[in-house]
């Protein structure tokens, strides 16, 4: 220990004071991850605990709460009721969706384990932050507390329009506030109508039933190729690569490409003539793009989507399938030229299109989605507010952004989705049709889109299952969505 | 009325610990005993009201008559221990005799919520062992032969683990109980103390390179009978009990580093040798995919928690039997979700402030035997309420031990319990040793003035 022995003095003391230095030493220890072991215990009450305690697997006290509280009401941000709680002279209690089958997949319905925000805030509808003196009084009185309220995010208006615009048609419409990751509306079909949910039970879980699809939200379980849309992507790849000299871009398309035997035809196989970089995405070349797509560094495309959120988990509240894509130098020809124009094996949901877009509109941050804006009490004190959050940034420049949004403005200006123009409000967008299945010509129509271009205040993300071309069916169904929003509807 | 009177007892019984745990801290603001009496008697009346409102509550919810006869044996018998203690030891340390008390009763509470018959069970072995309890402190004054018995202490022990190994009835996985003539055994809660006893008297003798390598191979085959038999808990806190004693003994940061690198290595073995170590493993790290399959019990833990949030749901407006062993490997989890986590945290606060004072006994006492003791057995006492809150709280692997005084299990609150009264003893030999030194200590410090 101490190399000193001229002091024998000192020696001598420090000996005395060292006597006891491992106890003192191993005390602080214990100490120490004692501290960090209560440390840990306020973490998880504060951090995770409403978390877990709204586990599906933790009903049993979920069902003790309800059995002191009635559960709250789920309303819109303009304070329509989405769902309630009605309890009758004998004190049954029902649960009404006066909107029916409109929210039936995002509000979702309460009973058989529950779905949609109904599931995921379970636990917060069976809270009561009631004045504590009406607590009081109705502790005495034996009557039930009255839950809290969920004030949503959504819009009744974009809504409905959102959910008459999508028709019969099956599909999905997502709609988003791309610098905050509000969710204004999300319709999904076909739907359900949860007001009747126990007695069609027993037909969602026959096999007929599950066939039918019905009790899935395609706007975040629904898996699809992205189509065209995808070029979104691929023109960004091809951005961050050429820098200086995307303008230079030149290619001849005579309506298909031929690598290896493997041919790629332009949609219509019509031969587009000569196009730079704007043009190739505001007419959506195939052609051009399987050219593009075979000059890309493979690895860095391939972190560029998972930056994106491919193959990752996305931080929303419901239940949603992971999109996937994948790129890499073992790839065939054919593999990779699917690839770059959104078919092969790459599949996102409507929700992530949506995502992927608001990144765009907002200089490259993308915002995670979300539904709640606050949850209050029965006589509307705010308990907890829900604020913005970012899913993933930095994911590409201003200039980027900039760069994208022209060419994105000109597929509505000369491309792919003319009948959007307007005076009144500008739009940047891109259209998509995705083949599906082994038969040729069967596809999905895609369209995303953000607007005012300039100022983006609003994304739409559109699929229609089957729909063929997204110019067809998509643009007219987010025109309506656009109008709702700009316009108002009377 | 009842949901009422349960809404503000939760809150007041929160309140009351906290007042009380804040105080065990602030008592050493005042510098002498005499001034720290009031202190003390008002923690006494906050644990008799802690207890007096949780019984009222549970009366009100269960309209059990029986409660009130609860009630009254176990204020008879905290009154009478109580006193007993005082007359016979007026030295020792009332802070540590609190805390002892207070930890006693909200077991005693718990358990009544979860099946009032183990409650009395517990009770009745509580009451007969703090009176034998009483016996110890004379002993460890009196006894000085104890630091000579190094062997017996290592055959009754490495004998008492290898007889569960090979007799015991497995529960959970491990060997740890057996049962005669319907009375369960877990000896090993007994063999903590023995293996301790064992440890300080070897080192006490000696420190050479030698003593270690003999303590060491001694104190692993204690611990390989305990992982042969599955008690990975145990074995968990032989180990760290025996580093600590030996650092504290031989002063040596390279044993103590030496001994850790080779842990880990164990450690690692274990996880690929034994496939209930990957259980363990893979449910903390995962708990809620494996209940898809199965109901994993630290599922139901973090559940009960989770809910209960800082303040509790109030006694009985919980589940607390769902959780699997709630009486005693997760009591913990079951006052989280009735009484709130703020009242565990205030545990948690209490059991840290009992290992401070165990350790400053250790570092107050003179004698080489006894400060290893006084130490081993800090050790023995935090390291087991270590494993047992943070494995039930996610923070670490589960292991499947008890939290000393509240949980469920007679031989642990027995040993507990002594435990406890070994301390004591350490505490009121100090005293007296404090108070022959002190005129000297004074003439002392004169000395050192004038220098």
């Amino acid at each position: 220990m101490s190399k000193s022995k001229s002091n024998g003095q000192k020696k001598e003391h420090k000996k005395q004071t060292g006597k006891n230095r491992e106890i003192v030493v191993l005390t602080c220890f214990f100490v120490g991850i004692f501290l960090f072991l209560i440390g840990y215990l306020i973490y998880f009450q504060v951090v995770r605990g409403e978390e877990i305690a709204n586990s599906p697997y933790n009903r049993k006290r979920q069902n003790l709460l309800a059995e002191k509280v009635v559960r709250g009401e789920i309303v819109s941000a303009n304070g329509e009721v989405l769902a309630r709680t009605i309890v009758d002279e004998d004190g049954n209690e029902t649960r009404e969706y006066p909107y029916g089958r409109m929210f039936s997949h995002v509000v979702g319905y309460s009973l058989n384990g529950g779905s949609g925000l109904e599931a995921a805030y379970n636990i917060r509808l069976l809270r009561s932050h009631s004045f504590f003196l009406e607590r009081i009084k109705n502790s005495l009185t034996d009557t039930k507390n009255i839950g809290d309220r969920l004030v949503t995010t959504l819009d009744t208006g974009l809504q409905t329009a959102a959910y008459d615009a999508l028709g019969d048609n099956e599909g999905a419409i997502v709609v988003m506030r791309p610098k905050t990751g509000e969710v204004l509306a999300m319709v999904s079909k076909p739907d359900f109508n949860p007001n009747n949910i126990e007695e069609m039970w027993d037909y969602f879980t026959s096999e007929e039933g599950e066939n039918d699809s019905s009790l899935v939200n395609r706007a975040t379980q629904g898996l699809y190729p992205p189509g065209s849309t995808f070029k979104i992507l691929t023109t960004l790849g091809y951005l961050k690569q050429n820098e200086d000299q995307y303008e230079n871009y030149e290619y001849v398309c005579d309506g298909h490409i031929e690598v290896d035997g493997e041919v790629i035809n332009c949609y219509h196989n019509t031969a587009h003539g000569t196009l730079n970089l704007r043009r190739s995405f505001a007419l959506s070349c195939n052609s051009s793009f399987v050219h593009i797509g075979l000059s890309l560094n493979r690895k860095q495309m391939n972190s560029l989507c998972n930056s994106f959120l491919f193959n990752r988990s996305l931080p929303i509240v419901l239940p949603y399938s992971q999109s996937t894509f994948e790129m890499d130098q073992n790839m065939t020809h054919e593999k990779l030229m699917q690839t770059v124009i959104g078919q092969g094996d790459t599949l996102v949901t409507p929700l992530h299109m949506a995502m992927i877009v608001s990144a765009i509109a907002n200089d490259g941050t993308m915002m995670a989605p979300y539904f709640i804006d606050h949850i209050e009490n029965d006589s509307g004190d705010v308990v907890k507010t829900y604020k913005p959050s970012v899913a993933a940034s930095n994911l590409l420049t201003e200039r980027e952004a900039q760069i994208l949004t022209d060419f994105m403005q000109d597929v509505i200006e000369e491309g792919t989705a003319t009948s959007l123009k307007n005076d009144d409000y500008s739009v940047a967008g891109k259209t998509g049709s995705a083949e599906y299945g082994e038969e040729k010509g069967n596809s999905h129509s895609w369209f995303v889109c953000f607007a005012p271009a300039s100022d983006p205040e609003i994304v739409v993300s559109v699929i229609i299952e089957g729909g063929g071309s997204g110019s067809d069916y998509g643009v007219p169904i987010a025109r309506k969505v656009l109008n709702e929003y700009f316009y108002g509807t009377d | 009325m009842t949901a009422i009177i349960t809404v503000i007892a939760r809150y007041l019984m929160i309140v009351l610990i906290a007042v009380y745990t804040l105080q065990s801290f602030t008592v050493f603001r005042k510098k002498t005993e005499a001034e720290r009496q009031p202190v003390y008697k008002s923690q006494l009346v906050e644990m008799l009201l802690l207890h007096f409102i949780a019984y009222v509550v549970m009366y009100l919810h269960t309209h059990d008559l029986l409660l009130i006869f609860y009630y009254i044996a176990q204020i008879t018998y905290l009154t009478a221990t109580m006193i007993a203690f005082r007359m016979i030891y007026p030295k020792l340390s009332r802070l540590l005799m609190n805390h002892m008390y207070m930890l006693l009763l909200i077991g005693f509470i718990v358990l009544t919520r979860l099946d009032a018959e183990k409650s009395m069970k517990q009770f009745s072995i509580a009451a007969l062992a703090t009176f034998l309890s009483l016996l110890v402190p004379v002993i460890i004054r009196k006894a000085r032969f104890l630091r000579n018995w190094t062997w017996v202490y290592c055959i009754l022990g490495a004998g008492l683990l290898v007889a569960v190994a090979v007799l015991g009835s497995e529960t959970f996985g491990s060997k740890i109980n057996f049962t005669i003539g319907g009375v369960t055994f877990s000896p090993n809660e007994f063999v903590k103390i023995i293996f301790v006893f064992f440890v300080a008297a070897i080192y006490s003798k000696a420190t050479t390179f030698k003593t270690v390598v003999l303590a060491t191979v001694l104190a692993a085959a204690h611990i390989l009978i305990l992982v042969v038999s599955r008690d990975l808990g145990s074995a968990l806190i032989y180990f760290v009990v025996y580093m600590s004693m030996m650092f504290i003994a031989t002063k040596r940061f390279a044993y103590l580093f030496g001994g850790l690198l080779s842990f880990s290595g164990a450690a690692c073995a274990a996880y690929f040798l034994f496939s209930h170590v990957r259980v363990r493993v893979l449910t903390w790290t995962t708990p809620f995919e494996i209940i898809k399959n199965d109901t994993s019990q630290l599922a139901q833990s973090l559940f009960a928690i989770g809910t209960g949030g800082f303040f509790g749901s109030g006694l009985y407006e919980g589940i607390p039997n769902t959780i699997p062993v709630a009486a005693a490997d997760f009591i913990f989890s079951v006052i989280c979700e009735e009484l709130g986590t703020l009242f565990g945290i205030c545990i948690i606060l209490i059991c840290l402030g009992c290992f401070v004072m165990f350790a400053k006994t250790a570092l107050q006492t003179e004698d080489l035997f006894y400060k290893l003791v006084g130490f081993g057995l800090a050790v023995v006492f935090i390291f087991q309420v270590f494993l047992t809150i943070g494995g039930g709280t996610k923070f670490i692997p589960l292991t499947g031990v008890t939290l000393p005084l509240v949980s469920y299990g007679g031989t642990s609150l027995i040993s507990s319990l002594i435990l406890f009264a070994i301390m004591q003893g350490l505490y009121i030999l100090n005293q007296d040793e404090g108070e022959s030194n002190e005129n000297v200590q004074k003439q002392i410090e004169r000395s050192e003035k004038r220098a």
